[in-house]
């Protein structure tokens, strides 16, 4: 049983990262970063339980409160940059490197 | 008498910090700060002195200065039968020598300076003297080569006595070097540095004539080379001239050239084991005394007559101390501090009214002028030419006699032959700069020549004095000498085989001969003037080229040491290594690649989110990649 938890847990991690990775739409990518941790919450959940032990569950917990924190921020970033730049490409928002 | 021995050496060195530290306040009465502390250092230094004259060592230990694994070097002080010579002999003609300085360095800009290099001069010689080991003596030998360097370049606006300065520190570094190698040595086969541990044990852990020894013993007579300016280190001591004259007299009399001397004669435990340096000590003395007195014979400048005659004097030291009979060295080392400190302090006065002129060609029948001191210099030059009963006279005896019984006949013939010419030449500078016809006319009514101030000539009168008895000390009383009996308590003379005997009236006879010809001489030459000088000169031209250009060694030096050195260090050492090497290979390289790295690292920094994850995800794939591979 656990195999299966562990493969759909890291092609979400993949998924989420490819998304990352290639999407250029600031949303997509929350969104992308939103399955990532996903996956990796569904790996914490699913060793919690084979093991027996609640630990797991309860970061995952902690690990949601984050990242719905995190969302906030990254909406809120977003919506900014969006303000600024009337777009919400990535590529438009290299302008910490300069 | 603990506290006394400690504050024999830390009264001077409260006078340095004194006058180095408020100098500013105390220009005024510097030298009198000086001298007092001198003053007080002398009279503390008498109470271990009488301690040792009634048969008691005085030692103490302090503290703990290097505690290492194996060897612990103690600062303990000793005054045994060998320094008590040396402490009496240093704090004595010093203290005069800063009684006579307050009265020359009048008006001089760095009037503190000076006598904050003084003090700390004696400072240094006096740990040297009074250490109990061989470390603590090396401090005070490093101590007197700074402090000379201090003074000989004191004014350090001239060029010349800025090198002379330098060059006097870089000749005795090379003698330090094998001074250092040879306490190396003892600490290896002694593991200790302590007199009192080394020397009873000398024979035992070395063994007679054992190579360990020889070693050791002729690299601590390199150092004694460089300290004493014995040939080939002989040629930072007439540059020392440059300093101010007072000086020229604390370094030649009573300081830093009798250290090897002492040294030497201090080591004689070592020293006595081995045949092979103790040849070379004594063939190096002779040969020394004589060189520098062919030397001093055609040289003009007073200073440098003086000069060299106290390397020719040094010489006769090493011949006493080489021989094995080593309370001569120090007998001629007390009599030597006292008429050479005489005769330089008689050279300031001098320069002092003749406003720095020094070429005895200018001068002449001084003696009206100034006859106080043309009666203390005749006092020191018969001393020194080894008349009696003047002090030189009983040390400079007691040398050669010493030589000629221990089998060294052919020294013994080559000091005899140095007598005549120490004789000559320490005349023809009093004739010609004392006595005589003015040889320049008006001159010293232009320079308004006249006898030197009390302050100076009250430390001549006492230091003449000491010239004339000061040789007492080694008279036969009831078949001993009392000079001897007390030295030979801790520096014995080696005892010899082959023990030969001569008429000691004959030998004395001799010396005096020797000295009195070379008095005559000159007085022929340059009083009666039955040949003049002009026409000896020319007579043996190449020879007088020769002296006087003092053997060309100084051109050799430069031409075959200094010159390749310059050579190298500026085509190798400054255009390769420095240059290319360190500054655009190390300094400029490090940086080149700084920025390199900084270059390549640029392109990560793209500014793309995309980006940052793809390195980021890559990382990850080969870190957890590289964990797989790890735990399969």
């Amino acid at each position: 049983m656990l195999t299966q938890y562990m493969i759909v847990s890291a092609l979400l991690i993949a998924i989420g990262a490819t998304g990352v990775m290639i999407r250029r739409n600031f949303m997509i990518v929350l969104m992308s970063l939103e399955v990532m941790i996903n996956g990796a919450g569904l790996l914490l959940i699913a060793m919690s339980y084979y093991i027996g032990n609640v630990s797991g569950q309860v970061m995952f917990l902690f690990v949601a409160a984050v990242a719905a924190s995190e969302t906030a921020v990254g909406l809120a970033i977003a919506v900014m940059m969006y303000k600024k730049k009337k777009s919400v490409d990535i590529n438009d928002f290299s302008i910490l490197r300069k | 008498m603990k506290v006394i021995l400690l504050f024999v050496v830390l009264t001077p060195l409260i006078g340095f910090l004194i006058n180095g530290i408020f100098g500013k306040w105390t220009k005024p009465i510097a030298g009198v700060i000086a001298a007092t502390a001198l003053g007080i250092s002398f009279i503390l230094g008498l109470f271990p002195i009488i301690s040792v004259l009634k048969g008691h060592i005085v030692e103490y230990t302090y503290f703990t200065w290097l505690p290492f694994k194996g060897v612990t070097v103690p600062f303990g002080l000793r005054v045994d039968y060998v320094s008590a010579v040396m402490l009496f002999v240093v704090t004595f003609v010093s203290w005069m020598i800063h009684i006579y300085s307050n009265g020359y360095m009048k008006g001089d800009r760095g009037y503190a300076r000076y006598f904050a290099y003084l003090n700390l001069f004696v400072t240094a010689m006096l740990i040297l003297i009074l250490g109990n080991n061989y470390l603590l003596m090396f401090v005070g030998w490093e101590g007197v080569g700074l402090a000379s360097y201090l003074l000989i370049g004191f004014w350090y606006e001239k060029d010349t006595a800025a090198d002379a300065g330098e060059k006097a520190f870089v000749v005795n570094r090379i003698g330090d070097a094998g001074f250092i190698i040879g306490v190396l040595f003892l600490i290896h086969y002694f593991g200790s540095v302590t007199y009192t541990d080394v020397f009873p044990r000398a024979e035992e852990v070395l063994g007679f004539g054992s190579t360990a020894a020889t070693i050791i013993g002729l690299a601590l007579f390199l150092g004694a080379v460089g300290k004493s300016a014995q040939f080939p280190l002989y040629i930072w001591l007439t540059d020392a001239m440059e300093g101010p004259t007072p000086v020229s007299s604390l370094i030649h009399a009573a300081t830093m050239v009798t250290a090897g001397v002492y040294m030497v004669a201090r080591s004689n435990a070592i020293f006595s084991l081995t045949p092979v340096a103790q040849e070379v000590v004594a063939s190096v003395g002779a040969f020394t005394a004589f060189y520098a007195a062919t030397m001093a014979l055609t040289h003009k400048d007073i200073k440098r007559i003086l000069a060299y005659s106290t390397l020719s004097q040094l010489g006769y030291m090493f011949i006493g101390v080489g021989v094995g009979a080593y309370w001569t060295g120090m007998f001629h080392l007390m009599t030597h501090a006292f008429f050479k400190g005489l005769l330089f302090l008689g050279a300031g006065a001098v320069m002092h009214s003749m406003r720095g002129l020094l070429s005895i060609d200018l001068m002449g029948n001084l003696k009206k002028y100034m006859p106080q001191t043309a009666i203390l210099m005749v006092i020191a030059s018969l001393a020194i030419s080894g008349i009696p009963p003047f002090a030189g006279f009983f040390s400079k005896d007691a040398i050669l006699a010493s030589a000629l019984e221990m089998g060294h006949p052919f020294i013994w013939i080559v000091g005899e032959i140095t007598a005549f010419m120490t004789a000559f030449y320490m005349f023809r500078f009093v004739f010609s700069v004392f006595y005589g016809e003015e040889k320049v006319e008006g001159l010293y009514h232009d320079l308004h020549t006249h006898e030197a101030p009390p302050v100076m000539t009250i430390p001549m009168w006492v230091l003449g004095l000491l010239s004339i008895v000061g040789g007492w000390v080694g008279l036969h009383i009831g078949g001993h000498i009392p000079f001897e009996w007390f030295v030979t308590h801790t520096a014995p003379t080696t005892e010899v085989a082959h023990e030969a005997h001569y008429s000691e009236v004959l030998l004395m006879g001799i010396s005096v001969t020797m000295g009195l010809a070379g008095i005559f001489t000159a007085w022929a030459i340059y009083i009666k003037k039955i040949i003049t000088a002009e026409k000896i000169a020319s007579m043996f031209k190449p020879i007088y080229t020769l002296l006087a250009n003092t053997y060309y060694v100084d051109e050799f030096v430069y031409c075959c040491i200094v010159k390749p050195f310059w050579w190298v260090s500026t085509n190798f050492l400054w255009k390769i290594v420095d240059v290319i090497m360190i500054d655009k290979g190390m300094v400029d390289g490090a940086g080149w690649i700084a920025g390199r790295v900084g270059k390549g690292l640029r392109l990560l920094q793209t500014g793309f989110v995309n980006n940052y994850a793809y390195w980021i995800s890559l990382g990850i794939i080969v870190l957890s990649g590289w964990y797989l591979v790890k735990i399969i």
